[in-house]
């Protein structure tokens, strides 16, 4: 525990003075991709915070698109700061999340069926940005406002490290959330739902309640990974926000990482962005399409070899090594 | 106010649509029913059924039934190498697993079908007649699909209900452990519907061609209304995806005429959601 502490607080440390090491013309290139999955990482933790339970959803993308675009039209068309955007956003995500979980949770919609329900609901969002393209721009997408230079109350800053700082307390911030839930009732209600929903009911939990709010608190999240994320491109897309892609990709990330552990949505997204940064760079604008079929393939080998996810996989790994030597060492000297 | 002329034509091409889509629908659900695993990939695997017709006609120049073959055969072969190198390792898996395993497959074909034709929409011309018939227009392009189609089905129909194999195959999706004991293979079963469900993708591809162009992203237009079409008619419920597809195809085409096109599929997607919570079981069963 305490040699994966210690490389948590150099990790950390390392983290926090980034824009201070000297990394020459690199900086900004990392820094872009290290906001980028934080952000991520941020989304993909709220996602696994439904996922984890057995509601899998491949929907998420109605919650990010939905916040992304609340923040980024209350901004443009009446001047209403991100801030309150971003809060515009998540009620209105929770309130989606709670129209969706509450009949699912009632007329018992779930496994395959509760993935297909929540694919429905993201392609309705995405196809209803798309359809109200006068005032949403339709498939081209919508550009943040610009505000007069750097400023705090529209969310707006020119320089990356700004944003970098924000993500990363987003980032920690959603890991605190996870580790909170973990340590709750919730945690257990939730876990006896996902085995056996009948069961769990005949001891007294209350089903409905416990789904809709997971769902409400994980789209809430979503929400605002979704305006954050936007902040920092300032500009959004029905096709990169919404829809079956991003939902999938959000998925593929967790879990790739391994969606039952704290930092598994983290190393999921890290390596996603991270490869396919890598194939770009080196494949480039030469071959086209490569990057991302190297990731499709991969994807499916992780899938098929490590269903636990990489991190899933090297924890448990661990765990074993560990209660390994534990119970030889009980068994030594009787 | 819309001309009463335009929505009889909506109503026509719907029935038109309607009639492709149960045959992406049935190929589905054969494999859904049976394998209990839902092919994300699966209008994927259209597409590239659609290629093979396109550079064997278009490009070649061969006959089109020629390239209907080809298109068939690939559909084939690719349904048993999906399922032998992507389904069978992860039988066992975790529902979600199975899922995203074959929504990797989705990445890898959209991908590298970019990789080697680019997102160029590629189209093959057809010189087939249409006809007028009172004001509305009706293009053999969409006829013929639509009657090919109809035979198909009747023929899958009559395979399921009159052969051995089909026997056997609609046993394992009424009860797996059960066939098993009866002597009937699931694993010669699960090959068999996967070649099928394949076959089916191929001869989809070989029917869109002759409307629509194809391109490496043509499995986003269909995927999502496939899969639905599916749930909404009933797991491995034949019947249900066919009038299912029908429904959604109507819906699509009306509502697309009033409205727009998106709104048509913003509307069948929401008939969905709520027929999921009314009629979970699927459209032609009832309520437990």
């Amino acid at each position: 525990v305490t040699l994966a502490r210690g490389a948590g607080a150099v990790l950390l440390a390392l983290l926090l003075l980034e824009p201070w090491l000297p990394l020459g013309d690199v900086r900004q290139y990392l820094l872009h991709v290290l906001i980028q999955i934080f952000v991520w990482a941020f989304i993909g933790g709220a996602w696994s915070l439904m996922g984890r339970f057995g509601l899998v959803s491949l929907g998420h993308g109605a919650f990010l698109g939905l916040g992304a675009y609340t923040a980024a039209l209350l901004w443009n068309f009446w001047g209403l700061t991100p801030w309150l955007g971003g809060l515009v956003a998540a009620l209105l995500a929770v309130l989606l999340g709670a129209v969706v979980a509450y009949p699912c949770s009632r007329f018992q919609v779930v496994g395959h069926y509760f993935g297909l329900v929540t694919l429905a609901v993201g392609e309705v969002v995405r196809l209803l940005i798309i359809a109200e393209r006068d005032w949403t721009g339709g498939s081209l997408g919508v550009s943040l406002r610009p505000a007069q230079g750097d400023s705090l109350l529209a969310m707006q800053f020119a320089d990356k490290t700004v944003f970098y700082y924000a993500s990363l307390v987003l980032w920690l911030a959603g890991l605190l959330v996870w580790r909170r839930l973990d340590r709750s009732m919730a945690r257990s209600a939730m876990e006896a739902i996902g085995e056996d929903e009948t069961a769990a009911a005949s001891v007294g939990i209350h089903v409905t309640r416990f789904k809709v709010g997971i769902t409400a608190l994980s789209a809430a999240l979503t929400a605002v990974g979704g305006v954050a994320y936007t902040q920092y491109i300032s500009y959004v897309n029905p096709d990169t926000l919404a829809g079956i892609g991003v939902s999938l990709r959000i998925v593929f990330a967790v879990v790739l990482g391994g969606m039952y552990s704290l930092l598994g949505p983290t190393v999921g997204t890290a390596l996603t962005i991270a490869l396919s940064e890598y194939l770009r760079i080196v494949l480039g604008l030469k071959f086209i399409g490569m990057a991302e079929t190297i990731y499709g393939l991969l994807l499916i080998l992780f899938i098929i070899f490590l269903p636990a996810g990489i991190y899933g996989s090297l924890a448990d790994l661990v765990a074993r090594v560990r209660r390994g030597t534990m119970v030889a060492g009980s068994a030594g000297p009787a | 106010v819309i001309d009463p002329i335009f929505l009889a034509e909506a109503a026509l091409n719907g029935i038109l649509l309607g009639g492709i889509l149960a045959l992406l629908a049935l190929g589905l659900n054969l494999i859904f029913g049976v394998i209990d695993i839902v092919w994300i990939a699966y209008v994927d695997l259209v597409m590239i059924c659609m290629y093979a017709i396109y550079f064997t006609v278009q490009v070649y120049g061969w006959p089109v039934w020629v390239g209907g073959g080809v298109a068939l055969a690939l559909g084939a072969l690719l349904g048993i190498a999906v399922h032998v190198l992507i389904i069978s390792p992860i039988l066992g898996s975790a529902a979600v697993n199975q899922l995203l395993a074959t929504g990797g497959l989705l990445f890898f074909l959209q991908s590298f079908a970019t990789f080697l034709w680019s997102t160029d929409h590629r189209t093959v011309r057809f010189s087939l007649p249409s006809w007028d018939i009172g004001g509305i227009f009706l293009p053999a392009t969409r006829l013929i699909p639509f009657v090919i189609s109809i035979v198909a089905m009747v023929v899958l129909y009559l395979f399921l209900t009159r052969t051995y194999m089909g026997t056997a195959i609609r046993a394992v999706a009424q009860d797996r452990e059960a066939t098993a004991l009866m002597g009937a293979s699931p694993r010669r079963i699960y090959l068999v519907t996967s070649a099928i469900g394949g076959l089916m993708a191929g001869l989809a591809g070989a029917l869109l061609i002759f409307q629509y162009s194809v391109h490496p992203f043509f499995g986003g237009q269909f995927g999502p209304l496939t899969f639905m079409i599916c749930v909404l008619g009933g797991l491995g419920n034949m019947p249900g995806a066919f009038v299912a597809s029908f429904v959604m195809a109507e819906i699509i085409q009306i509502a697309g005429v009033i409205w727009s096109t998106e709104m048509g599929y913003v509307i069948a997607f929401v008939v969905f959601i709520v027929m999921m919570f009314v009629r979970p079981g699927g459209l032609l069963t009832r309520r437990q």
